[in-house]
């Protein structure tokens, strides 16, 4: 449900705010999607991605830089394997798209691909809104969006997203379409890829589907996406559907949660801001004064991941050597209190907890000496 | 509408037509969906004796051993004539000694042995070793699935067409290896049986039990909406028809509140106050014990369509359900601390197929730092959710539902598979949101 | 993660060094390993860029591919792979030992023995990380369909004869590795991470250079430091000094040295074909051959670390003793080398793209059965992973502190004495439940009877391997004061349910897969990048 206008308003000022002046909002990109996907309950990502902080230069400041780069080879190879895929008025992504999703459709013999060019997000947004509204009721067409730009509401201000393409059917639905560079090797694809692709489109799904409800007519929004990758190892497209229910729901259901950035913002001393252009001990202090939730599952999804590695790591948090090392370990999760009590110097000996803890010490003992002998 | 839902009639109706697919029907294969408590060992009995009695000698593959001495003696009681063979393993105790009172029930370890005997029946993992020059012209396969694909493989050329019950509910069953490479093939070995065999036959008819008389009016609607979205069941009997009462009044702790909270209503969550603990929570299994010791202390009584009279709510009646095998040791220790020697404790793999008046459970997340896939698995929360008639009653910290919005979701996604419905995700909440309105905070 | 390497984790966080995860070597080590250290083209399929292959530390062959996208630059490298790779795996074929192996005999249906040779020794493959493996699986999936001019004459580009076979051997490695506890292809970072606990989480430990850090950290440097400069330390050109172990590159690494130097490589070779006379080709071939240099080079450059960290984890685990039931794993490795080998000579054709129903019902069996004898032989070699068993009720050591003759009913009775465990393990015991121990190699078992004083005391009942006799040959029951260890697994395996061959294949499963036709090569277009 949105929030009221103007505590949407004041929201959105605060957020601005912790940017930094004149700092643009950056949109919620791919990474920023698999980060909320990898850490949900990550209070410091969600005010940072809330308030569209940009945080590889964040990380930068901070003395920790990301290490997420593009070798220019990936990209100029996506980059040719989309423009191959949408040659030709899309030609080969709408037979692709009949294909796999839509076969009692007439086949796209010609479709529409208009120009979404605008100036800025909000431009672009609303041009692309209104195509998707006239093709949508200009029936029995095909029409492809290539790369529209789409708004979600989060937590009371908008998020950019720009899917590869949206296309309508003739019967008015829509289908995402997701073009991925790794290879569909003999109809399979890496798992973790796909799987990270179908949580980026179950967002635009979403995003889509707040246009959809804004439109008379209401078009449904496809569950099932497109995935379009190259062949084995040619670059010649192959296509698969993916259902996206889950992701949706998950999603759906992790992004109405963000509007708790309401809450972690008013816990945020007066004046916090997250602006790169602040020394270095004010940012960190800035940054520390929001609770963090490291996990090593950070390090491939986080810009902030090597950060927060260090302050976990200096904390003794046991999380900082994977979440499963917490399971059995109860109430403890500092290692040196999990040490203690191990060596029974610390610790309830009733607690079953610190009872496995000293068996399990003991019995690490007693074979390591066995080896030795 | 206003028609009036008749249990008895509808679920007449699915098993005439199942046993007339089965019986008259041309299609190789027959597939029956089962919800918790809907008949299923009722129907497999029934048409086991229907075709044997129409002369078709019959093989029938369950899938532990168990299941087989239970199927075994359910026949002997509805036709203590028919010849039946148990087809065992060579091991030591290879099957129930209740068996060797049945006149008409021939054991052995070798199926030349048994040959000619209306009805075979063994575990699909000693009917893997069965040889035959002539198969079977029918066979039921039970608890299909929980069989894996490559089980049916090793089993399929002994019969020429079979029908599959199974509650899809329940636990999947499990590779102990990767089988990523299958993934997506008709027939990975590791997929149920139920969905090779669809995978390759889509064109075989399937059917559905439509009522739970296991379940109780309070319980079906939450179970059916949680875990069977697509294939929704009725509880075979109405709000009013079962009853749970007891002589001993409460004495105010939260245990005989939780007690009095489902007796009324069917369900009752007991909540601890939100810690991180480890599996065997000490208070949490302190608990579960309570609430078992006041269940039988305070003198329960159990009304219900079975008999007039009100029967008491007695040990046997009582089940407790847990996640590990760790968990039920230590509620088993708890309990007979306080005496209690003779209540079933076991793990939800152990549990399934099993029925209880009350069951109490303590919550696979309960209390944990995280959640994985084995304590998100639907089956389990579903198997621990539908053993009871009356009144299920679970322990658990407060936190679990913050706990599932902090999940990560980075599940790896496998071209070309089914989607599974629902999401252990998504079904953890719906039951945590139903539970919440049965809620009593624990006071010793 | 079971407690005891969580506690091993942690203790390494304190003492800033990797603890023992182990105590005995699981995993066979060649004596002469082939180690193959890869690269590939970033952001296209396995696209090889180079890689470092060999069985000597000190002389490494550096292959490179100076233009991945030039399908002859491409072939010529996997040719030169195969000219590596080949000559190993045959000089391993060639020498072959007498065994013996149970087969069904195709007349009288009966189980028989039939002598045949097993192949004394089998090649082993080395890469550096899980990585590396998919990578050989990927190179053998997209050669081994290859047809040569020899096979096709029609063939659009046919590959340089050895290839196809490589595909076929490297497809046999990467299958082979799926099996648990097999050792025809291993990666370094896996076996290290067997072997040792190190501070960081187990997605650390994917990085080679990490994990020997907290392994063998540096003079007066802890692991996490150590560690820390592996994973993030750039010199003056902004490239990490301990480069990833690949197969993909440092995006850095591409953007800033390697892409300018294949431009230059791309320009000389323009400026070769349009040279218009011998001289000024010659000028321009040495440049040609430099801007080639300067790629293989580079690639060295990045190879070479990781090529010595794998020699370094190699000596590393060769410290350790090895396990005793290690040797006849690898026994089983050679069966299965010794089995591609003959289907080859057989000229059958290469592995299909996809298993049919029976094929991969029989692996997913093999490759249950494997890691059901792997966990229960490591705990039998180890006891340090003897103690995680213990520690979780699935097995408990003790001292016996009473025997009690008894026997079985009947017309022979049968020794079954009851041994009674002093132990402070709490094995999940129930109702006559199995256990056993190791005896000379072989397992004996024995039933659970009761416990006693809350289960400090266990009482058994041993039931086999004392003998015919009345009374149990000696040394084949415990004695008083006598240190035991039973499990409440199995030591061996049975054999699973027999299948169907695949032309039996039921209606269930898709019925017979049909004629076995050959596989067809990919076809292959102007722009393919393998």
């Amino acid at each position: 449900m949105p929030l009221p206008r103007t505590r949407g308003t004041a929201l959105r000022q605060r957020l601005a705010e912790l940017r930094g002046p004149d700092v643009p909002a950056k949109a919620l990109d791919a990474r920023a999607l698999a980060a909320l996907a990898a850490n949900p309950g990550c209070a410091r990502r969600a005010i940072l991605d809330g308030a569209g902080v940009n945080k590889a230069d964040l990380a930068s400041a901070l003395g920790s830089p990301s290490v997420f780069g593009q070798s220019q080879f990936a990209l100029t190879r996506g980059n040719a394997f989309e423009a191959k895929v949408k040659a030709d008025g899309g030609a080969e992504l709408l037979r692709l798209v009949h294909e796999k999703l839509d076969r009692a459709a007439e086949p796209p013999a010609e479709a529409r691909v208009p120009d979404l060019t605008a100036s800025g997000p909000q431009g672009r947004t609303a041009r692309t809104e209104l195509e998707l509204r006239e093709a949508t009721e200009r029936s029995g067409a095909w029409t492809l969006l290539d790369h529209p730009m789409l708004a979600l509401d989060v937590a009371g201000s908008p998020a950019f997203l720009e899917p590869d393409a949206v296309v309508v059917h003739p019967d008015g639905s829509w289908t995402v379409v997701e073009i991925k560079s790794f290879p569909l090797l003999d109809g399979s694809a890496d798992p973790a890829k796909v799987g990270a692709a179908a949580r980026q489109a179950a967002v635009y799904v979403l995003a889509l589907e707040e246009v959809a409800a804004r439109l008379e007519s209401s078009p449904r929004v496809r569950h099932r996406i497109l995935l379009v990758c190259p062949r084995d190892f040619s670059n010649l497209p192959a296509a698969s559907a993916v259902d996206i229910r889950k992701q949706r729901a998950v999603t759906a259901r992790q992004l109405a949660r963000l509007t708790r950035i309401e809450d972690i913002a008013e816990e945020l001393p007066e004046g916090t801001c997250f602006s790169p252009e602040l020394p270095g001990e004010e940012l960190t202090a800035a940054v520390e004064s929001v609770p963090a939730a490291y996990a090593p599952e950070c390090l491939s999804t986080c810009e902030l991941a090597f950060h927060c590695r260090t302050r976990s790591r200096e904390a003794g948090a046991v999380t900082s050597l994977g979440r499963p090392v917490r399971a059995e370990l109860g109430g403890l999760s500092t290692v040196e209190d999990v040490l203690a009590a191990a060596r029974g110097e610390t610790g309830d000996p009733s607690d079953p907890a610190v009872a496995a803890l000293r068996r399990a010490a003991a019995l690490r003992a007693e074979a390591l000496e066995a080896a030795c002998r | 509408m206003t028609t009036v839902f008749d249990p008895s009639a509808a679920a007449g109706r699915a098993t005439d037509a199942i046993l007339h697919d089965t019986l008259h029907g041309t299609a190789r294969g027959v597939v029956v969906d089962s919800p918790p408590g809907a008949g299923k060992s009722t129907l497999v009995v029934r048409a086991a004796l229907e075709l044997a009695e129409a002369g078709h000698p019959l093989m029938v593959v369950a899938q532990t051993n168990a299941q087989v001495d239970d199927l075994v003696l359910r026949l002997a009681e509805k036709n203590p004539e028919l010849p039946v063979g148990r087809l065992h393993s060579s091991d030591a105790d290879p099957y129930d000694k209740a068996l060797d009172d049945l006149g008409n029930v021939r054991k052995s370890a070798k199926a030349a042995d048994l040959a000619g005997l209306a009805v075979v029946i063994s575990t699909a993992a000693k009917w893997g070793h069965v040889k035959v020059d002539e198969p079977w012209r029918h066979a039921i396969v039970d608890e299909a699935y929980q069989m894996r694909s490559d089980a049916l493989l090793a089993v399929a050329g002994l019969f020429e067409r079979a029908l599959f019950v199974g509650d899809p509910g329940q636990l999947d069953p499990f590779s102990i290896v990767g089988s990523e490479q299958w993934a997506g093939l008709a027939y990975d070995p590791s997929a149920s049986a139920v969905t090779t065999l669809l995978a390759h036959n889509p064109d075989l008819p399937q059917h559905r039990l439509p009522v739970s008389w296991r379940l109780p009016a309070s319980a079906a609607p939450l179970v059916s909406d949680a875990f069977y979205p697509y294939t929704p069941f009725r509880s075979g009997t109405g709000p009013g028809d079962r009853g749970l009462s007891f002589a001993v009044p409460s004495d105010g702790s939260g245990p005989d509140r939780v007690i009095d909270e489902a007796a009324v209503s069917g369900w009752g969550l007991l909540e601890l106050p939100a810690r991180h603990t480890p599996r065997t929570d000490p208070e949490a299994v302190r608990a579960v014990a309570t609430v078992v010791r006041r269940l039988l202390d305070r003198g329960g009584a159990a009304t219900s369509e079975r008999s007039p009279d009100p029967s008491p709510l007695t040990a046997d009646r009582v089940a407790v359900g847990t996640a590990h095998r760790d968990q039920a040791a230590a509620v088993r220790a708890a309990l007979s601390e306080l005496g209690v020697t003779d209540v079933v404790v076991d793990t939800a793999n152990r549990l399934q197929g099993r029925e209880y008046d009350v069951t109490v459970v303590l919550h696979p997340l309960s209390g944990r730092p995280d959640a994985t896939a084995f304590h998100l698995e639907t089956g389990r929360l579903c198997v621990l959710a539908s053993r009871h008639r009356h009144a299920c009653i679970v322990v658990c910290r407060a936190g679990v539902s913050d706990l599932l919005d902090d999940y990560p979701s980075t599940e790896p996604v496998q071209l070309g598979t089914v989607v599974k419905f629902p999401d252990g995700w998504e079904a953890n909440h719906a039951v945590l949101a139903h539970l919440a309105e049965h809620r009593v905070p624990w006071r010793p | 993660m079971s407690l005891i390497s969580t506690l091993a984790r942690l203790e390494a966080v304190s003492t800033g060094r990797a603890q023992p995860a182990a105590t005995v070597r699981h995993r066979h080590l060649s004596g002469r390993p082939l180690v193959f250290v890869p690269l590939i083209t970033a952001g296209e399929a396995g696209a090889p860029l180079g890689a470092l292959v060999g069985t000597d530390p000190d002389a490494p062959r550096l292959l490179a591919v100076p233009q991945p996208r030039d399908r002859d630059l491409r072939f010529a490298f996997l040719a030169e792979l195969a000219d590596v790779v080949l000559p190993y795996v045959d000089a391993h074929a060639e020498v072959v030992e007498a065994a013996e192996r149970t087969e069904t005999d195709p007349e009288t249906g009966k189980r028989v023995k039939v002598e045949v040779d097993l192949c004394a020794d089998a090649p082993q493959l080395i890469v550096p990380s899980r990585a590396g493996i998919d990578l050989v699986r990927l190179l053998g999936r997209s050669t081994r369909f290859r047809r040569t001019a020899e096979q096709d004459p029609e063939a659009p580009y046919p590959a340089p004869p050895r290839v196809p076979l490589l595909g076929r051997w490297l497809t046999h490695f990467g299958e082979r590795a799926r099996v648990p506890g097999s050792s025809l292809l291993l990666a370094m970072t896996d076996v290290l991470g067997r072997h040792w606990a190190t501070g960081q989480s187990t997605l650390e430990d994917q990085h080679l250079g990490a994990l020997l850090a907290w392994i063998d950290p540096p003079e007066g440097a802890s692991g996490a430091e150590a560690a820390l400069r592996a994973e993030l330390e750039r010199d003056e050109r902004g490239q990490l000094t301990c480069p990833p172990a690949g197969p993909a590159t440092d995006p850095a690494f591409d953007n800033k040295l390697l892409a300018p130097a294949i431009e230059r490589y791309d320009r000389a070779r323009t400026a070769l074909a349009s040279a218009e006379d011998g001289l000024q080709a010659d000028d321009r071939f040495g440049v040609l051959t430099a801007a080639e240099r300067e790629i293989r080079d580079l690639v060295l450059s990045r190879t070479r670390p990781t090529w010595d960290a794998v020699w370094r984890g190699l000596d590393l685990l060769r410290e350790l003793p090895e396990g005793a039931h290690v040797e006849e794993r690898w026994t089983r490795d050679r069966w299965s080398f010794t089995g591609h080998r003959d289907r080859v000579l057989a000229g059958e054709p290469p592995q299909p793209r996809r298993d049919d129903a029976v094929t991969a019902a029989n692996k997913l069996a093999t490759r249950e059965r494997e890691q059901a004898r792997l966990e229960a032989q490591e705990a039998l070699d180890d006891p340090l992973v003897m103690a995680g068993r213990r520690l979780s009720g699935e097995a408990f050591a003790g001292e016996v502190t009473d025997v009690v003759m008894a026997y079985s009913e009947g017309k022979r009775p049968s020794p079954r004495p009851l041994v009674t465990i002093r132990t402070d393990d709490r094995p999940h015991l129930g109702e006559r439940t199995k256990v056993y121990r190791s005896l000379g190699g072989k397992p004996q078992s024995a039933e659970f009877v009761a416990d006693e004083e809350d289960g400090a005391y266990v009482v058994l009942r041993v039931l086999d391997k004392m003998g015919r006799g009345k009374e149990p040959e000696p040394g084949s029951v415990p004695e008083k004061g006598d240190r035991v260890c039973f499990t409440l697994f199995e030591h061996e395996q049975r054999g699973g349910a027999k299948l169907p061959d695949p032309e039996e294949t039921p209606w269930t499963h898709g019925g017979p897969p049909g004629e076995a036709t050959l596989e067809t090569a990919d076809p292959v277009t102007e722009e393919d990048l393998l």
